[in-house]
Parts: structure tokens; C-alpha cells; sequence
């Protein structure tokens, strides 16, 4: 039996497979894939400072204003503002349609709970609680704070771009103690948590937030309009770099984090890739311990700063020299609004090894052990400390190295003993510039004692001087005391400057509209 | 029967000195879960807060029988940083375990055992020296740089495989097949090379036997003299072998899983002792001694298959 075929048929079955195919491609996802700089281990970005929470906060949460590009801060789920004549009031409207990811609106008394739960944990909102006299919810899409004198932070404050982010969270889960975490992950921001195929250690998945509402203007750094333009994102975690790296070249992945320093050259010469690097960098910091000899002596602190040649730091981390600034004396990050050279001298004039050492003999170092704390895994931070040792060693230090993972350093370097009784002297950490760049983020160089984070420094001048900046809302005047308290920083050296460098995030080169603003930020980015 | 049960009852005081003796190890250690909550900036204040959230604060001898008091009803609490159940992070990575396992093993096993009986018959000549070479240079290259040869190779230059991760069976055999060649023959070569020697040495041994000899005089055909004659007396310490080369693969290929980045009980365990999440280390350490225990009960009563002489 033959089986004749309709011409038409004959012509209708490429049609159907281009179809088939059209509708195959079009029921394709638009996947990211991302190798974080760390592993999601904490989905709270208010209980956790740790960078990787505060992207994956970026991720899921809104906040009420954002930072652009320039460094200006915008309304963001803020509708309008208005402050009061005297400054002393605030009254907040919320933006229409936003909604949290289990559907219900977002109410003010949601924003209230969400600021008090995260000026519980914030240095900037800890100064914003300080002066607060109340904040209420007046109506469902109106909040009000008012304070006891006029604070010229309050939307710098609130609009704060790196840890602790204050992401907006439902009532419910914002009024969770602050030092627990959350378990509950309803945003409202742009993309949703698959919680389900979440394995921590290996991969994070979020999908599109179909029910977001973007803002109307385009997206420019933190702010603006949060499109997403892919329907999944997924962080895949690759703990070995090596890996990464070929699994970045092969096209496994889209977006590499944090490629390894020595990586930059070769991740430049790849024509499949391209590299963002931000504005601000990051600083890294040289901390000494105020309550032991020889660094209880300003005398002695102020000779690291001699002792540092900021470019031998960052050879050694590896960084190519477009990647490093030079003797940056800065010391709320170069490039930023508060960058100033006051009280700068030491840096400016470059490493002085006579000079640190006429000071360690200023300040009657008899000798004493003096304990690096020195990272194996970390290798800005491991780099750094051997350089530290070495430089050490070459002014006239009785230096110990003791290596450690940066688990038991952390653990280490909260213990207040005698640096030959189990305690320590020196240890190295960095940060990047959204958290440097103002005397009241910069946290490492409050001098708040006990209330600060480790090393102790303690210098009521210092604190006076923070929260005066804190206040004041005239530039100029804001200036001044910018400079006064570098100033101060350089005499008391709460720590030292190692660096100002620019960790570049690496993308395929066929994604397109990624915001370079040093926060792997997915919306806007297509495929 | 009565030996199974002996032994199964044996593997509650083994796993009682594990669990007081990984507790104190953890805790008496220089580090705590807290401070790499609190993160950089965080006061000593702030430490103390979380330290008591988390109950670290409570007395050792506290926190040790209400760990244990959760252990016996089954409940191996919440890990101190995802707030996730110990119980869903490990189920989570036994897939890729038990798999990465069970390939390498069946990889190692189908040449090694080969490879060990030819060198032993043909001991000696240019084919052993061939043998024992490849077993002497697969045992002493280091796992991640067999990964790495291996992923220039296949996955950059050629581009034939994925450089890393792991695909489950449910999403396609092909995928999972995929990501599995690479981190089995890396991590395979090593016992590969441990069986074929074992092999080798116990077959030489045997082959020298007297009914051996007796065999081959009576016209026995070499297949079947090497293989049913000669294997199974030789199999004792190559079960033995391969047992202990399954118990510690399940225990975790750490190297292997950290190359690839396959997410195995392995890297769970290097990413849980790096960051001191007690409840996890604990579990997987109870969780992987009952295994080394039952594996070995397994391995003692495979004895009886291969030797008859043995009763329990």
C-alpha cells in the first residue's frame, strides 16, 4: 500500500519544526549563572554584615532609598518625604504597588519594624536610633520619624548601600530579635528565593518577581527602575578558583565575583570576557590591638604607619598596578565625597623605615612579643600579613607569625588577652569603599572601646567628633569636621590603610546592562 | 544471625565515644560559631548576644546532654548559620556521594582487579613493570592535579565535558553522566592503583600454592585457574580492600568534591568545620561512623562467600 503526501504537508513539516523550535527556544529560561565571592551561609542581611547575605538581601529585599551611580541618594520604595522646617520631622509616603512576595501589601507599619530591627545592628543606625525620639506608622503608606535635633544622615542612613542594609521586611519577620535569623525570606524585591532548591555550600536559585513594580526611571547604580530582564538567576558556588576560572572561561558560568587577584591578567586577555571595575575599590586595614603593649602607645601605631608602603601590599595580593592606587592617604576611600589628605603627611611621603623605627624607640619598645594573626585562605588578608611580618621584622620587632583558617583568627582576634598569653597584636581585614567612605560607616574608625569591633580603640574626642558629623547637615561645615577627624585618626591610629584597591567583577561579554556599582545587582542585566 | 546483632549492638558504644569525643573537641576549641555571625565589625557585646541566642553560652555539660537528649529521639538539630535541619543538609548531599562513590569504585574495581591478576601471572616481565608503574604513578599524583590535567583536557581544550558540578539522575542520565567521568576518574585512579597492587601481591601469593600447581598439572585452562582458582582464595584482602576504599569515599572525597565542585558530604563537612556549625559536624561525623562500622560488618560477612573456613 503506497501512502501519498500532500504537497502541503510536504511544506506545512519544516514549517511545524520552526515552529516547534520557535516555541521550544521561547519556553527556555534565561538563566545567570553567578560564582559568588562566598557561600550564602546566612539568609539574614540584618542579623549578618557578611557581604555575600548583603547581595543576596539586594536579591529578594527593597529598600526605601538607594544610592546612583554618582553617589546621590534616591527615593527607591519612598514615594515622597518631606522634612519639617526645623528638621526634626520626617513624614515618609510609600510608593503604590508594592507587594511582598506572598502577595499582601507593603505597609508602613512593615518599614517601621524593618528600621527598628535593623538600627538594632547597624553602626549608622545605631547614630539614627540615638536621636530618634519616635518613628510610627500614621496610615498604611505613611511612616513618621522624628528626632531630637535636626540629624543630617537621615537618608543616608536609610538609603545606606552596604552592611547592614536596611532591607525592608514584613512586620511579622522584622520583629524576629535582631541577633536571631530570620527563616522566613518574603521580600519584596525583584526576584524570589527558591528556598526548595537552596543547598547551602554549592548553589542559591531566585526567580523572577513577576509581581514587582520597578520604578519608572532607568536603573542607575542602586536605584532607579529594578527591572529584570531573566526569569532565573543562580549562584553557584565554586569553593576552589582554579575551577571557577575554567568553569568562567568555558562559558559554564556568566558572571565570575571575585576572580582571584593573580587571575585579572588572564581574565583581561580573554576576548568572551569583559571585567567591571567600580569606582570606589576597596581600603584594606592594618589593625593594631589598643590594649597591649607596644601598640597601647600612639607612638608605636603612628610607626606602622611609616612602616607601610601600600604598593608592596598589593603587588603581593597580587593585584596588576591598574588595580592599585598609590599612597592614598584617604582615609574614607579616594574617589569618595569625604576623601581628603588631612593629617596625611605619613602616607603621602611614602614607606619611612628610619622613621618608624625612631618612633618604636619614642614610644619605649623594650622588645615585647608582638603576635601577627595570619590567614591561610583569605589572600588579600593572608598577602598582607606576611608583608606586615616581614616590615615588622625589618624596624626592629620581635614578631611571631601563627598561621590560622579565618575561622579560628576571627574567633582569635575577639579574645582580649596578652598577645603571649593567647591574645594578639596586629591583624589584616578590608573592606570596600560603600563601607569606608564616611567617618560614621567607616566602623574601624570609631574609637567606641568595648562598643567597637576588635582592637578596642577607645577615644571619647573621636566619638564627640562621629556623631557631630553625623548631625550636621551643612556641607561645608561637614567638611571641617571631616577633616578634623582624619586628622585625629592619624594622630590615635585606629588602624592603618595597606591600600586602596579594585577587585573587578569578570562577565561574559554577551551580557549586557550590568550596573557596575560593586554589588553583583541582577536586574537590568540581559542575556 | 546472632553475630549481626552482636555487632550492630557493638556500633552503640562506638558511636557514643565518637559523639562525646567530636563534642569536645568542637567545643574546646579556639573558635565559636558566634563571632562569624557578628561578622567584622561586631562589638564584643554583640558576640555575647548571639553566643546567647545560639545557647553557646550555656554550661558544656549542659549543652552536651541536651544535644544527646536530641540525638536519641532521632533530632539532630538545626544547623547554627542556614537554620536549616542537620537531617535536610546532609539527605541533601548524599546523592552526589553515592554516586561520585559508586562510580569510582566500579571504575577502580573493573581495571584494577584485571590489571592486578595480569601482573601477578605475567610477574616479572615488561607487562608487570608496566602495571605496577601506572599503579606506582596514579597512587602517588596528587587527586587535585589529576583534576585539574583532567579538566585542561576535556573540559578547556577539547570541550567535551562540563569543568564541574553535578547533575542529578533525575535531570537526564546524559547530563549525570557528563558531570560524572571527570571527578570518577580522578578520584578512581588513586584506588585503582591500591587494588591492582593488592591484587597482585595476594594473587602472587596464591599462585604459588600448591593446588595451583595441581591445577594447572590436571590441564585446568589459565582463565579458569586465575580466575576460580586463583581469585577467590585471593579475595579475602582485596574485599578488604575495596570495603575500606568504599567506607572512606563515603565518608567524603573531600579533594575530589572541592575541584569539582560537587556538592557531596565531603565539601559539607570541610565547609562545616571551617565555620564551626556544631550541630553539622556532629551529625556527619555520627552519620559516617555508623557507616565505617556497618561497611566493615558488611566486609566481614562478605568473608564467608569467599572462604568457607570462616564462621561467625
Amino acid at each position: 500500500m503506497t501512502h501519498r503526501v500532500h504537497p502541503l504537508a510536504t511544506l506545512a513539516k519544516p514549517v511545524f519544526a520552526v515552529m516547534l523550535c520557535a516555541a521550544g527556544l521561547q519556553a527556555q529560561p534565561k538563566v545567570i549563572r553567578m560564582i559568588p565571592g562566598g557561600d550564602l551561609k546566612i539568609i539574614d542581611p540584618i542579623q549578618n554584615p557578611s557581604y555575600i547575605t548583603r547581595n543576596h538581601g539586594y536579591m529578594i529585599y527593597d529598600t526605601l532609598f538607594a544610592v546612583d551611580s554618582k553617589g546621590h541618594y534616591k527615593p527607591q520604595m519612598i514615594d515622597t518625604f518631606v522634612p519639617s522646617k526645623d528638621k526634626k520631622t520626617y513624614t515618609f509616603t510609600l510608593r503604590p504597588g508594592l507587594k511582598w512576595h506572598d502577595g499582601n501589601p507593603v505597609v508602613a507599619a512593615d518599614c517601621v519594624a524593618s528600621i527598628k530591627r535593623w538600627w538594632a545592628k547597624d553602626v549608622t543606625g545605631r547614630f539614627l536610633a540615638a536621636e530618634t525620639v519616635s518613628l510610627e506608622a500614621k496610615d498604611a503608606k505613611t511612616f513618621v520619624l522624628t528626632l531630637k535635633e535636626p540629624f543630617g544622615l537621615v537618608i543616608e542612613a536609610l538609603g545606606k548601600p552596604s552592611s547592614n542594609v536596611p532591607f525592608m521586611m514584613p512586620e511579622r519577620v522584622a520583629k524576629t530579635d535582631p541577633n536571631q535569623q530570620i527563616t522566613d525570606t518574603t521580600g519584596s524585591g525583584p526576584f524570589i528565593l527558591k528556598k526548595d532548591e537552596w543547598v547551602p555550600g554549592s548553589k542559591v536559585v531566585y526567580v523572577k518577581n513577576t509581581s514587582y513594580v520597578p520604578r519608572k526611571e532607568p536603573a542607575d547604580g542602586l536605584a532607579g527602575g529594578k527591572v529584570v530582564k531573566v526569569d532565573r538567576v543562580e549562584w553557584v558556588y565554586i569553593p576552589d578558583q582554579n575551577t571557577a576560572l575554567a568553569a568562567f572561561r568555558n562559558g559554564e558560568m556568566d558572571v565570575f565575583e571575585l576572580p582571584q587577584a593573580d587571575f585579572i591578567s588572564t581574565l583581561e586577555k580573554d576576548p568572551n570576557v569583559r571585567l567591571a571595575k567600580d569606582t570606589l575599590g576597596c581600603q584594606g586595614w592594618l589593625r593594631p590591638n589598643f590594649l597591649h603593649p607596644p601598640f597601647n602607645n600612639p607612638k608605636a601605631r603612628q610607626a606602622l604607619l611609616y612602616m607601610v608602603n601600600q604598593d608592596e601590599y598589593l603587588a603581593a595580593a597580587g593585584f596588576p598596578e591598574k588595580y592599585r592606587l598609590k599612597n592614598t592617604a584617604a582615609y574614607f576611600m579616594a574617589g569618595s565625597p569625604n576623601a581628603t589628605d588631612a593629617g596625611g603627611e605619613a602616607v603621602k611621603g611614602g614607606q619611612n623605615l628610619a622613621k618608624a623605627r625612631q618612633l618604636l624607640k619614642e614610644a619605649g619598645y623594650k622588645g615585647e612579643k608582638v603576635v601577627v594573626l595570619v590567614p591561610s585562605d583569605p589572600p588579600v588578608q593572608a598577602a598582607a600579613a606576611m608583608v606586615t611580618v616581614q616590615n615588622l621584622k625589618k624596624i626592629g620587632m620581635n614578631v611571631e607569625a601563627q598561621a590560622m583558617d579565618w575561622s579560628t583568627l576571627l574567633g582569635r582576634r575577639a579574645k582580649k588577652d596578652a598577645p603571649d598569653k593567647g591574645g594578639w597584636s596586629i591583624f589584616h581585614t578590608y573592606s570596600v569603599g560603600f563601607d569606608v567612605m564616611s567617618p560614621v560607616v567607616n566602623s574601624y574608625i570609631g574609637m567606641a572601646g568595648d562598643a567597637g569591633p576588635a582592637g578596642w580603640p577607645t577615644d571619647a574626642k573621636m566619638e564627640e567628633l562621629r556623631m557631630a558629623w553625623a548631625k550636621e547637615g551643612n556641607p561645608a561645615k561637614r567638611k571641617a569636621l571631616t577633616d578634623q577627624i582624619q586628622r585625629r585618626a592619624y594622630e590615635l591610629v585606629p588602624y592603618v590603610n595597606f591600600g586602596q584597591f579594585y577587585q573587578p567583577m569578570a562577565y561574559r561579554a554577551n551580557l549586557k546592562g550590568l550596573i557596575n556599582i560593586g554589588i553583583p545587582v541582577m536586574w537590568n542585566v540581559e542575556k | 544471625m546472632k553475630y549481626f546483632i552482636k555487632r550492630l549492638v557493638a556500633l552503640i558504644p562506638v558511636l557514643a565515644v565518637v559523639a562525646v569525643i567530636v563534642f569536645l573537641l568542637l567545643h574546646l576549641g579556639s573558635s565559636d560559631p558566634a563571632v562569624l555571625i557578628a561578622g567584622d565589625n561586631a562589638s564584643t557585646a554583640d558576640i555575647e548576644q548571639i553566643r546567647r541566642t545560639l545557647g553557646l553560652d550555656r554550661p558544656l555539660v549542659e549543652q552536651f546532654f541536651s544535644w544527646l537528649w536530641r540525638i536519641l529521639h532521632g533530632d539532630m538539630g538545626v544547623s547554627v548559620f542556614t537554620g536549616l535541619p542537620v537531617t535536610t543538609m546532609i539527605a541533601q548531599r548524599l546523592e552526589p556521594t553515592f554516586w561520585l562513590t559508586l562510580s569510582t569504585m566500579l571504575f577502580a574495581v573493573v581495571f584494577a582487579v584485571p590489571m592486578g591478576i595480569v601482573a601477578a601471572w605475567r610477574a616479572g616481565t615488561w607487562i608487570d613493570r608496566c602495571i605496577m608503574a601506572l599503579a606506582v604513578l596514579a597512587f602517588s599524583l596528587p587527586v587535585f592535579l589529576i583534576g585539574y590535567f583532567l579538566i585542561f583536557g576535556f573540559s578547556i581544550k577539547w570541550d567535551l565535558l562540563p569543568v564541574q558540578g553535578f547533575r542529578s539522575i533525575s535531570e537526564g542520565f546524559g547530563p549525570f553522566l557528563r558531570h560524572l567521568i571527570l571527578p570518577t576518574l580522578s578520584g578512581g585512579l588513586i584506588y585503582m592503583a591500591l587494588i591492582a597492587r593488592m591484587t597482585r601481591a595476594t594473587m602472587l601469593e596464591v599462585l604459588g600454592e600448591d593446588y595451583i600447581r595441581t591445577a594447572r598439572a590436571k590441564g585446568v585452562t589459565n582463565t579458569r585457574l586465575l580466575v576460580r582458582h586463583a581469585l577467590k582464595n585471593a579475595a579475602v584482602p582485596i574485599v578488604t580492600t575495596i570495603g575500606l576504599g568504599v567506607a572512606l569515599l563515603l565518608g567524603g572525597v573531600i579533594v575530589t568534591e572541592s575541584v569539582f565542585a560537587i556538592p557531596g558530604i565531603g565539601r559539607l563537612t570541610v565547609d562545616s568545620v571551617l565555620r564551626r556549625d556544631y550541630p553539622v559536624i556532629q551529625g556527619i561525623v555520627l552519620l559516617t561512623s555508623a557507616v565505617y562500622v556497618l561497611i566493615n560488618l558488611a566486609i566481614d560477612l562478605l568473608y564467608t562467600l569467599f572462604d568457607p573456613r570462616i564462621r561467625y
